[in-house]
């Protein structure tokens, strides 16, 4: 679907005149294919409200000319939950605080089955999650026999999130087949330590770099809604941006109770647009997925919303410890909103 | 909905399944209601995410989410499922 507002319809539909920056995204990252800088990010971060659509509108394009109209479509599943020795504030499946989710590894045959069920959707992502600082030998193991036996039964990608991995650990899941590899930054270095104390930003860094240089795709995504300032967002961006991964998941929090963020506000839909918006602009060519916490943020109409500005792919079914959207309700959205479900492509 | 209950019987549920509080006290959320009614907190947390605590004894259960379904299992009570 396409749909284009010029500045010029823009300041007469919101009668406050175009903001400059629209206009310096518009040359910039349009038509010159280049992402916004950091301190340009900002100014999207802060459009006011009237202009939020005028930012959506152009950040679609930018989608559609650098992406196309196929939407990427994954599901995701959690091979062992909870019980993680890290304090990730803002994560349930930490053992460090009083949360609820108890210690749970799934078998095999389940994680078939689950690969089984979302191929039948159309997706073409399957992705693997462990709650662990990084794989030992015996999630290893079972990674690799759960690979052997998914691509036995199912044509679907395979990713993987299994925390921080080791030079060996990346070496070998390239030669399993594993397609893509998530590992998140979450938030911007200056904000990481207020969140994170375990482990610090440049131990992330080191695993999304191994990857990419192992030859399979990066995907780093963000958590926003965390406390962080508009400032620190950019940040995030510019930072995602330098780092050039394949796949950004943008998520939004959703306070857990027992974790240190369970007062957290649950951010306005308007700024989660502006979130997205924003992205999209830092990162023209990335595929950008709707990734946990939108339906607390944006609901039916946000999700929309974010399709037609920015977003190319997205999460289908439930994700790692809390339900999503009935996948039907997405997949009938994309065949309403004209925007094919990206087929299956095996680069590895 | 389905459960696999080892006891066999149904039994009224005694806690919340998403805050463990018992069902008809006012809930840890600040309401002054009684907890399983339309107070829009654990009632509404309870169509976004499996429940956490056994509605018979409170007991923690193990969870596992898939993406297109949970499962939710107490020791003593048995399995529900999604």
């Amino acid at each position: 679907m396409t749909r284009t507002v010029s500045t010029d319809q823009t300041t007469a539909l919101t009668g406050i005149g175009a903001a400059p920056i629209l206009d310096q995204a518009r040359d910039r990252v349009l038509h010159r294919g280049l992402g916004l800088t950091q301190e340009q990010i900002l100014q999207i971060l802060e459009l006011p409200d009237a202009l939020l659509p005028a930012a959506l509108e152009l950040a679609h394009d930018v989608r559609l000319k650098y992406c196309g109209e196929s939407v990427e479509v994954e599901g995701i599943i959690s091979v062992k939950t909870g019980g993680c020795p890290e304090d990730c504030h803002f994560c349930s499946q930490s053992g460090l605080f009083e949360s609820p989710v108890r210690a749970v590894w799934l078998d095999i045959p389940g994680l078939v089955q689950a690969a089984q069920e979302t191929a039948a959707t159309g997706a073409t992502e399957f992705c693997i999650v462990a709650a662990v600082r990084g794989p030992d030998l015996k999630l290893m193991n079972q990674i690799k026999f759960a690979i052997e036996r998914i691509n036995r039964v199912v044509e679907i990608n395979i990713a993987c999130s299994l925390g921080m991995l080791t030079q060996r650990q990346v070496d070998q899941l390239a030669e399993w087949g594993v397609h893509r590899y998530n590992h998140n930054l979450e938030t911007a270095r200056s904000f990481f330590p207020e969140v994170v104390t375990t482990h610090d930003y440049d131990e992330r860094l080191d695993t999304c770099r191994m990857v990419k240089d192992a030859g399979m795709e990066l995907c780093c995504g963000a958590l926003i809604g965390m406390g962080e300032s508009n400032a620190q967002r950019a940040e995030l961006a510019a930072q995602l941006a330098a780092l050039d991964p394949h796949e950004v998941p943008l998520n939004f929090l959703n306070p857990r109770p027992g974790t240190p963020l369970a007062g957290q506000s649950i951010m306005s839909g308007r700024d989660a647009l502006r979130a997205i918006a924003a992205f999209r602009l830092a990162m023209p060519r990335t595929v950008l997925r709707f990734g946990g916490g939108r339906e607390l943020t944006l609901g039916d109409l946000g999700t929309r919303e974010g399709l037609l500005g920015g977003i190319n792919a997205v999460i289908v079914g439930n994700y790692l410890t809390t339900l999503g959207r009935p996948a039907t309700a997405d997949l009938d959205l994309l065949v309403e909103l004209n925007m094919p479900i990206r087929e299956l492509q095996k680069s590895l | 909905m389905s459960t696999d209950d080892e006891s066999g019987t149904t039994e009224i549920p005694s806690y919340c399944g998403h805050c463990g509080l018992p069902a008809h006290t006012p809930d840890a959320h600040g309401v002054d209601s009684d907890h399983d009614d339309s107070n829009g907190g654990c009632s509404t947390r309870l169509a976004m995410e499996p429940p956490r605590y056994c509605s018979q004894c409170r007991r923690r259960m193990k969870v596992q989410v898939d993406p297109f379904g949970w499962s939710a299992a107490c020791s003593r009570h048995g399995t529900v499922t999604q």
